[in-house]
């Protein structure tokens, strides 16, 4: 395990500081320039939505190495209010925030893989890991 | 930051630069809705060449953008979509529809002065 940066995210300001970030992270990985922006775009809706539901967290960033494999770890931290009902919450269409509905599946569909571990009044921590192919 | 906004005939050309915060999109928006109005234009081109993540906020503002020109009774063409850009919008679920689209400035331009042909009477 590589280090961890990581980002606090207060402001909008700070969503475009963690894409970058990641952005410029991964770029050494020998990642494509489809996967570059789709790494920044999925970073971006995860600060996002901290800023959205708990106001401020942190988006923390990791390169790591699995059976042979390289790739980035992006994990969005916050102590929000947590999401209820996960599984609601990953399906195309549901925002309770009633603003975008896409935030959480579009982030799946951009990175390999997502967790999320959430409990309401405990914050979220979302962990999604995208695999250099 | 600001956004430079060109008046170039009938139509204004937005040149979008990367990392614009989401209040900068908001202020971008409010400003093209009022230059529209005070030179009268028929078309605007926002140039996204330079940008390169539109994440779902970035979409949804863009959509209205455009409906608000359209209120305003111009027409919007988003050009330089680059081609990782367009790969993650898709994926992320995002759309840019009901907003015309073309590959870059030129394209963009002969696609509204062709509009302003077909709206003028023979």
């Amino acid at each position: 395990m590589s280090e961890t940066i990581r980002i606090p995210i207060d402001c909008d300001a700070d969503i475009i500081v963690a894409r970058q970030s990641g952005r410029q992270m991964a770029t050494p990985l020998g990642f494509s320039a489809v996967d570059l922006t789709m790494i920044a775009t999925a970073i971006s809706e995860l600060a996002r939505n901290i800023i959205m539901y708990a106001q401020r967290g942190v988006i923390e960033l990791q390169i790591q190495q699995s059976n042979g494999r390289e790739g980035i770890v992006v994990c969005a931290r916050d102590e929000g209010p947590g999401i209820a009902d996960i599984e609601q919450a990953q399906r195309i269409g549901y925002s309770s925030s009633g603003q975008l509905g896409l935030g959480l599946p579009g982030v799946r569909r951009l990175m390999d893989e997502m967790k999320i571990e959430s409990r309401p009044g405990k914050g979220t921590v979302v962990t999604a890991r995208k695999w250099r192919s | 930051m600001p956004v430079p906004i060109l008046k170039q005939g009938s139509n204004l050309i937005v040149t979008v630069r990367s990392a614009l915060t989401d209040e900068d999109l908001r202020v971008l928006q409010r400003a093209i809705v009022d230059q529209v109005g005070r030179y009268r234009s028929r078309g605007v081109i926002m140039d996204v060449t330079a940008v390169d993540v539109m994440d779902s906020f970035a979409c949804r503002t863009y959509r209205d953008i455009a409906q608000m020109i359209q209120l305003r009774g111009a027409k919007t063409v988003i050009v330089g979509i680059q081609p990782e850009v367009a790969f993650s919008i898709v994926q992320l679920g995002s759309t840019l529809e009901g907003i015309a689209t073309a590959l870059d400035l030129e394209e963009g331009l002969s696609y509204l002065a062709e509009l302003e042909r077909q709206a003028r009477p023979e």
